[in-house]
């Protein structure tokens, strides 16, 4: 069996208003399994979102290749079959929210896929249950509150049951505890088989992952457990990006000459480790 | 100018089965040169809240006075009080319009019919504020990335040079330099201009290094006013508004449960650490001592 995603060379340019072109990935090589939990950081610029746009052929590569379970993204043929198995949530819920009340809205993806309606039916209450929506199937999307409408944005992502969703942002406009209920469904839709791909501004919900990759200036530039990738603190910080706090915090007292263990990325386990 | 919210309701489509109270009974004070924070969870009113200071809504009970005028009257007075507040709402792309970042970060100072010299040299010096390069004035917005149009849409409300200004999560989707760098040029600008500063936020981690005051609303009423040292380490509160505590607080709540002798009232990392250190030193036994000998 083919990996699930493999890139190839993958090279985009965006054309330029004026002409010309601005070069977002120059060059990425990367293969992701099934059922892997994968964090993409960077600062603003650095081709996260035009990386994972190319996953279900939103963009097409301007060199390289992308394949996603043995398709080339680059024949038309094989989009629709990609895009069932790629789903995408992106920051702002308001610009994928296509129906009038909160059950149609998710039954959307479903529909299109011309399933039965006792299907539909069935993939739109247990969507809707799974993010904590239910009791709002009749409302219009307009009357749920941000968090809420991105909540339903993942909902429609999951009716269609794909293998793999793409979380662009996802909680960054959410409250904590939608923000933890968002990253919760993440974390059990990953063990329940789903491929997680978590572009993310919040170095604490990378420490989710299982593996963290670094974006910079449109290259791969740190692929690791999180635990290796964030020992490299001034590193990322010369590029714009932050410690989780646990790992900041661990990192000042070993300057001034307490013993921690390596590895510690949560304040719980900072905690445990200092009593 | 002070900010006067008196008695305040919203409810929104009333009269309806869809009828939702927003704000029920809300009043506080804001004066000039504060620097608040406001946060509650999702659909606690906050959004409504700042609309209302803002004038952009109409109160189903009581008002909101900007130095004794009330903000939503249409009347020319009204308009010219509003006109002193700014707003950069959540979504930047729900504000912006123009064809051109000029022309965007133009709109405000036109519209105060400044002449053609000032125009450009408030669009000038608003684009530097939120760190936008010039070159980008010829640009469409729309065409601009997510936290470039962040910015854009924060430099069109600075060139109105507003006595109030109200941020509601200004730093969703800038990386985390970014975020660093926006929030300390907007308390540079308020600690310079003796403007008021209102942050909308869910990151308490980022408001602790930027508000003195921390007000938190929850189901629509006033949950908590105070300090923010005060407010942010009150991890029962915050729980129970469906906050996070800072992550400074959760660290050093555990330690002070394991028996440590630590302040919990340390909002940033760099103060936890300082407090960690400060109160081992003082243990005879101290850990730190404890693992060198272990060490040797």
């Amino acid at each position: 069996m083919p990996p699930f995603v493999e890139l190839r060379g993958l090279e985009y340019s965006y054309p330029l208003d004026g002409g010309g072109q601005i070069a977002a990935l120059r060059g990425i090589d990367l293969t992701i399994e099934r059922g892997e939990f994968l964090a993409i950081v960077g600062p603003n610029g650095s081709g996260k979102s035009t990386l994972v746009r190319h996953l279900n052929g939103l963009l097409l590569p301007t060199a390289g290749q992308v394949q996603v379970n043995g398709l080339l993204t680059s024949d038309p043929r094989n989009l629709w079959a990609i895009r069932q198995r790629v789903g995408m949530v992106f920051q702002n819920p308001d610009n994928q929210i296509v129906a009038s009340t909160v059950e149609e809205d998710v039954a959307f993806g479903p529909e299109n896929a011309a399933l039965p309606p006792d299907e539909i039916r069935r993939r739109v209450d247990e969507a809707l249950a799974t993010v904590g929506l239910a009791e709002y199937r009749t409302r219009p999307p307009q009357m749920l509150s941000g968090g809420q409408r991105q909540l339903l944005a993942i909902a429609g992502a999951l009716a269609t049951r794909p293998a793999c969703i793409v979380f662009d942002e996802p909680a960054s406009m959410l409250d904590p505890a939608n923000r933890r209920q968002v990253l919760d469904t993440i974390r059990r839709l990953n063990v329940e088989g789903l491929t997680i791909i978590l572009i993310t501004q919040a170095m604490e919900e990378a420490t989710a992952a299982r593996r963290v990759l670094v974006m910079h200036k449109g290259r791969v530039a740190m692929d690791g457990p999180p635990a290796q990738v964030f020992e490299h603190g001034s590193q990322l910080r010369s590029w714009g990006l932050d410690l989780p706090a646990a790992v900041e915090i661990a990192h000042h007292l070993r300057e001034r000459g307490w013993r921690l263990p390596q590895g510690l990325l949560t304040i719980e386990q900072l905690a445990r480790a200092l009593c | 100018m002070l900010i006067r919210v008196e008695n305040l309701s919203h409810t929104y489509v009333s009269g309806t089965p869809l009828a939702r109270v927003a704000l029920h009974g809300v009043s506080l004070e804001v004066s000039s040169s504060e620097r608040v924070g406001l946060v509650g969870r999702t659909g606690s009113g906050k959004s409504t809240l700042v609309q209302h200071i803002a004038g952009l809504l109409t109160p189903s009970e009581g008002q909101v006075l900007i130095d004794g005028i009330a903000a939503h009257e249409r009347t020319i007075v009204a308009r010219a009080a509003r006109r002193r507040v700014g707003l950069a709402f959540q979504y930047p792309e729900d504000q912006i319009f123009e064809q051109t970042v000029f022309r965007e970060v133009a709109f405000g100072p036109r519209n105060m019919r400044l002449n053609k010299a000032e125009i450009a040299e408030r669009v000038r010096w608003a684009l530097e504020m939120v760190g936008l390069n010039p070159a980008m004035e010829s640009r469409s917005p729309f065409t601009l990335s997510g936290g470039e149009m962040r910015r854009a849409a924060l430099a069109s409300i600075l060139a109105m040079r507003p006595e109030a200004l109200i941020l509601d999560e200004p730093t969703a989707g800038l990386d985390p330099h970014g975020r660093r760098e926006l929030l300390a040029r907007v308390r540079a600008w308020q600690v310079e201009t003796g403007a008021t500063l209102i942050l909308v936020s869910h990151n308490l981690d980022e408001l602790a290094r930027v508000v003195e005051r921390v007000i938190v609303l929850d189901r629509g009423q006033v949950a908590a006013d105070g300090s923010a040292r005060q407010v942010l380490s009150d991890s029962a509160l915050l729980s129970a508004a469906g906050l996070d505590v800072p992550q400074s607080v959760t660290l050093l709540r555990a330690l002070h449960e394991a028996g440590w002798d630590v302040r919990t009232d340390r909002l940033l990392p760099e103060e936890a650490v300082e407090e960690i250190v400060r109160v081992d030193a003082g243990h005879t036994t101290s850990l730190r001592a404890l693992q060198s000998v272990e060490a040797m």
